[in-house]
């Protein structure tokens, strides 16, 4: 039985009216994947992850006591649960991933760091500055919070000079790109995704890769922003044959994420049936989006393996050692 | 169910935000398009607010709130409705009404 979303959305909001995230976990946390990559820090071009990688271990532990919860006499305290919240950070207190989980999200943001490096893009990134982008407040209706959290980023981004900005995911990306415009006046920052910057400039192939995967687009990739050729020109550039699965591209299905802070039984019955539409068509599948990877890898079981996009490119850069068996490994 | 129309939601409506719902023209194709099979059609729930239906439209908040926001709905609208951002406009509609 789904939480009451009231008090739900309003355990969000409040976390990033007080806290700058909807999630707070420790800027040390946010930050740790960039440790001993050299990034400086800010500068005209920044790499801006709005942590949504580093926080999709809080947010598995968060989805997990909820569904318990949702089941249990205690989901009728929820009210009394949002006003603890605003006195201490509850999810410092219950979602406490280990170094493992961490490690598996935190790879992405530094996968894309090196593959900027590599492809001789010069960027910077905001350390403790680098705040989630409320995409999940703005889609749930927390407006208010929302707008005082863009003209908060806004003013970060401002302070530090920052005049363009490469995302790593989409949520951040729509956020930054086209609601935040709407959001704070006289905002003009330019947002790319990575994957649009390296498909512009191309990457350095050190080790070309072999085999075939299917692809899942993300609906905001595809959808809001319009990004379905980049990831598919960069496959295509390291080697690897892009098998369409049914509903692909613009037409591409979503992975059930979306319903899943309030509704996790519906995002898992969604995601299943994505699963079954990828597996039909190869056993390896790139994904492009957080939110779709956890959701899928959830549904999938281990019967397929999924990765992020930026672990196939990086192989091909061969900067960590690519096998010349890439796809067809342990599924995960 | 009672079913107390407002003259005054389709004013807080789109005050929130754009709220394009009459452009709706009830083909249903957004339904058919939809992964949740979402259980209560974008057309009728769009016809409840433009008619000011207040105790539906809050009756319908677990489909409001379940709505993915995918856009695959979208995408195959003939009428190019921007239904998401309808969805979105009426979640912050129910967060207010129950603040």
């Amino acid at each position: 039985m789904p939480l009451p979303v009231r008090d739900v959305v309003g355990i969000l909001a409040d976390n990033l009216r007080l806290r700058g995230s909807v999630l707070p976990i420790p800027a040390r946390r946010a930050t740790a994947w960039a440790r001993n990559l050299g990034i400086p820090r800010g500068g005209e071009t920044v790499l801006y992850t709005g942590q949504m990688y580093q926080l999709i271990p809080y947010i598995e532990r968060l989805v997990h006591l909820e569904q318990r919860l949702g089941d249990s006499p205690l989901a009728r305290f929820t009210g009394v649960a949002r006003r603890a919240n605003r006195l201490v950070n509850g999810v410092a207190i219950v979602a406490r991933p280990g170094a493992e989980e961490r490690a598996e999200y935190d790879r992405v943001p530094a996968n894309v760091a090196r593959l900027l490096q590599r492809a001789g893009v010069a960027f910077g990134y905001l350390y403790e500055d680098d705040l989630y982008s409320g995409a999940l407040a703005h889609d749930l209706g927390a407006d208010e919070a929302v707008a005082a959290h863009a003209r908060r980023v806004a003013g970060i981004l401002r302070k530090h000079g920052v005049r363009e900005v490469i995302t790593l995911d989409p949520h951040t990306t729509t956020m930054l790109r086209t609601v935040y415009p709407k959001l704070v006046e006289g905002y003009d920052v330019r947002v790319r995704s990575y994957l649009e910057v390296l498909a512009e400039r191309g990457l350095p192939v050190g080790v070309p890769l072999s085999g075939t995967v299917t692809i899942h687009d993300s609906c905001v990739y595809a959808r809001y922003e319009g990004i379905v050729d980049e990831p598919r020109r960069l496959l295509a550039s390291v080697g690897l044959t892009v098998a369409e699965p049914e509903n692909a591209g613009q037409w591409t299905w979503c992975c059930g994420g979306p319903a899943e802070s309030l509704f996790p039984t519906t995002a898992a019955a969604i995601a299943g049936k994505r699963v079954e539409q990828l597996r039909a068509v190869a056993p390896d599948c790139v994904t492009m989006c957080p939110i779709c990877l956890v959701n899928l890898r959830k549904a999938a079981n281990g019967t397929m393996r999924l990765r992020d996009i930026s672990d196939h490119l990086l192989d091909a850069v061969a900067e960590r050692g690519a096998s010349a068996a890439h796809v067809g490994g342990p599924t995960r | 169910m009672s079913a107390l129309a407002s003259a005054g939601m389709i004013r807080q409506l789109e005050a929130i935000g754009p709220f394009d719902a009459a452009a709706c023209m009830n083909c249903g194709v957004c339904s058919a398009a939809c992964p949740l099979g979402i259980d209560l059609l974008p057309r009728r729930l769009f016809r409840y607010a433009l008619l000011g239906c207040e105790d539906r439209v809050h009756d319908a908040s677990g489909p409001i709130f379940s709505c993915l926001l995918c856009r695959a709905c979208e995408a195959n609208c003939p009428a190019g409705v921007h239904i998401t951002e309808n969805m979105r406009v009426l979640r912050h509609w129910l967060l207010q009404e129950g603040s």
